[in-house]
């Protein structure tokens, strides 16, 4: 920037094209691979250019593993999450930044702890839930003494329906809602909007929710984008909850589940079809990455300021 | 502080709208994070019933087992490992990215791209190119037969799920990284290279030591990281084998609970995973400060 350093600037392209090539060669290797037939892919080593076998591996993983309703459950599993969150973060994020009232702190903390805790380390008990839904209610009913004291007064027990959320989109989408991500963006970008909106708004006789879907809203579009993209990509990236919530796979099953389906292996006496895998692949990564391209701006500064 | 100066005043609405949040917060973490407590605490009687408390017992066989210290030291490994990997490479990039070359705009556009690649399909491509019998690692084996196979060597898988893990998160890294660096003020690095001092000089005395809350902030942020979200990769590419020599503590919490239907073992497994997780989010919230500048 200052200085000439013909040299350094050498080395510093290298190091650059260096790390590129580490990031890029196994997309690279996968799309190669993905347009070989059976035999050049499993030749050792493989081949680094292209082959003319694209169209025929591409549609025979499309129709082998059924992509095409595989790719709409993920689609609308993506967008009901980033939706989803969005809401729900834009609401509860106003209602402890714009209220006073007594639980709002303990409201927040609340919330906010769920930050420290992954999906993936307390997956057992919510899969449990989640084949279940009411059952927690139900439990707290009984638990705290509302339901005898119904009994008593009234004669009737509550006893709530069994609501499962196994194979649906509900169970695939909500439990992914339940993080404390977007509210705590959400709450940082409120109290950065000037008071004096609010009281200018008040002046004019603006309630809570003009207020809120007039003014707050249409600010909060660059945020609402960051979130978007970080949820898009995380939700569609999921792999784990998908694979335990859905067992009817034909009707709900995700793109990412299906690479289970279709790794490669010499159990079974299987041929290593590695190009229809490879093809497999590339089409379940395509989406989110054309995301993150598309959306950089907003995706940096999404994954910079959620914190993750 | 939490709130605004100017605030409404309507009570229900405020609670109408912080109402589902909560419920779902309840529903998918209170709730289940309770159970795994009570779970790990009771053993489900073999011929139904309710479940009865065991006390500490749940923990004793799991920390009895030498196949989850096993698990234990693999995780270990593998978080440190992946972690210094994706971190130092990042690291590197972002440092050199940050000189502002020309096209540097291109190497940082797609240093993003592995981010958004879903930690199964990671594996599987990786599982691809270093099989032992076809892909490119393989060639290794037609000069010095045998010496890397995945599929039997334990310490091959696990350099395999390493390499793969620390691919997917170098983008993560390096966009904070390079957001650190674009923090430091232009005029420090501008009067350093005044009084003289080189580009290497000023990368060690400036911007690695300015660098340094970002740099604990991701050590945290990685370890919980390859700790809680390595599933996909070691499903797809070894399937916690061979031998359990990839059988990480999340994968194995999953065979445990919903192979083998343990969910009192699971729990306590879950139960010790949370601690960790914790404690590593504590750790960053009380030791290192943050005090992160962003673009």
């Amino acid at each position: 920037m200052v200085e000439r350093t013909p040299i350094l600037n050498i080395l510093t392209h290298l190091i650059l094209l260096t790390g590129l090539i580490m990031l890029l060669v196994p997309l690279w290797i996968v799309f190669v691979a993905s347009t070989h037939d059976f035999r050049t892919v499993n030749t050792v080593p493989m081949p680094l250019w292209p082959g003319n076998q694209m169209i025929q591996n591409y549609t025979l993983a499309w129709n082998q593993s059924g992509f095409g309703p595989k790719m709409l459950n993920s689609f609308i599993v993506a967008i009901g999450v980033t939706a989803g969150k969005i809401a729900i973060a834009a609401i509860s994020a106003y209602s402890i930044v714009y209220f006073n009232y007594r639980f709002r702190s303990l409201f927040f903390w609340m919330i906010f702890v769920t930050l420290m805790l992954p999906l993936e380390v307390r997956i057992v008990p919510t899969y449990a839930v989640a084949a279940n839904v009411l059952r927690p209610y139900q439990e707290f009913l009984d638990a705290t003494g509302i339901n005898s004291l119904l009994n008593l007064i009234t004669g009737v027990r509550v006893s709530l329906p069994q609501w499962s959320m196994l194979n649906s989109y509900t169970g695939l989408i909500l439990p992914l809602i339940a993080t404390a991500t977007g509210t705590f963006l959400y709450r940082q970008f409120y109290l950065t909007v000037p008071d004096e909106l609010a009281e200018a708004a008040k002046m004019d006789g603006a309630g809570p929710l003009r207020f809120f879907w007039d003014v707050l809203l249409p600010l909060s579009k660059t945020n609402m984008a960051a979130l978007g993209t970080i949820m898009f990509v995380y939700a569609w990236n999921q792999y784990l909850w998908p694979l335990l919530v859905v067992t009817d796979i034909a009707n709900y099953g995700t793109a990412v589940m299906q690479l289970q389906r279709i790794v490669p292996g010499p159990l079974f006496g299987e041929p290593p079809r590695w190009h229809i895998a490879m093809a497999g692949t590339l089409m379940v990564m395509t989406p989110p990455l054309l995301v993150v391209i598309f959306m950089q701006r907003w995706f940096v500064k999404g994954l910079v300021s959620t914190d993750k | 502080m939490t709130g605004k100066r100017v605030t409404f005043s309507n009570t229900w609405l405020a609670a109408l709208l912080i109402a589902p949040q909560l419920i779902l917060v309840f529903t998918f973490f209170y709730w289940p994070a309770g159970e795994a407590l009570y779970w790990s605490f009771t053993l489900e009687p073999p011929f139904g019933g309710e479940n009865q408390w065991v006390g500490w017992q749940n923990f004793r066989t799991v920390f009895e087992d030498p196949l989850y210290w096993n698990s234990v030291r693999i995780s270990i490994i593998f978080a440190l490992s992946s972690t210094a990997l994706a971190m130092g490479i990042a690291l590197i990039l972002a440092v050199f990215v940050d000189r502002r070359l020309p096209g540097y705009q291109a190497y940082r556009f797609i240093y993003f791209w592995p981010y958004a690649v879903a930690a199964p399909a990671v594996g599987l491509a990786f599982r691809f190119i270093f099989a032992p019998e076809a892909g490119f690692v393989s060639a290794l084996n037609q000069w010095y037969p045998g010496i890397w196979n995945p599929a039997r060597d334990g310490a091959d898988a696990v350099v395999l799920i390493t390499l793969a893990n620390a691919w997917s998160m170098v983008a993560y890294n390096f966009i904070f990284f390079l957001a650190g660096l674009q923090s430091i003020p232009r005029t420090l690095t501008e009067a350093a290279a005044m009084d003289g001092s080189g580009v290497v000089r000023r990368m060690a005395d400036i911007q690695f030591p300015l660098l340094a809350p970002t740099f604990f902030f991701l050590v945290v942020i990685n370890l919980t990281d390859s700790f809680v979200n390595s599933f996909g990769i070691v499903d797809i590419t070894t399937g916690g084998g061979p031998a359990r020599a990839t059988d990480l503590m999340v994968y194995k919490i999953y065979s445990d609970g919903f192979k083998g239907k343990d969910y009192s073992l699971a729990a306590a497994q879950s139960l010790v995973l949370m601690l960790l997780v914790v404690s590593l989010t504590f750790i960053q919230f009380k030791f290192v400060e943050r005090r992160v500048h962003y673009t």
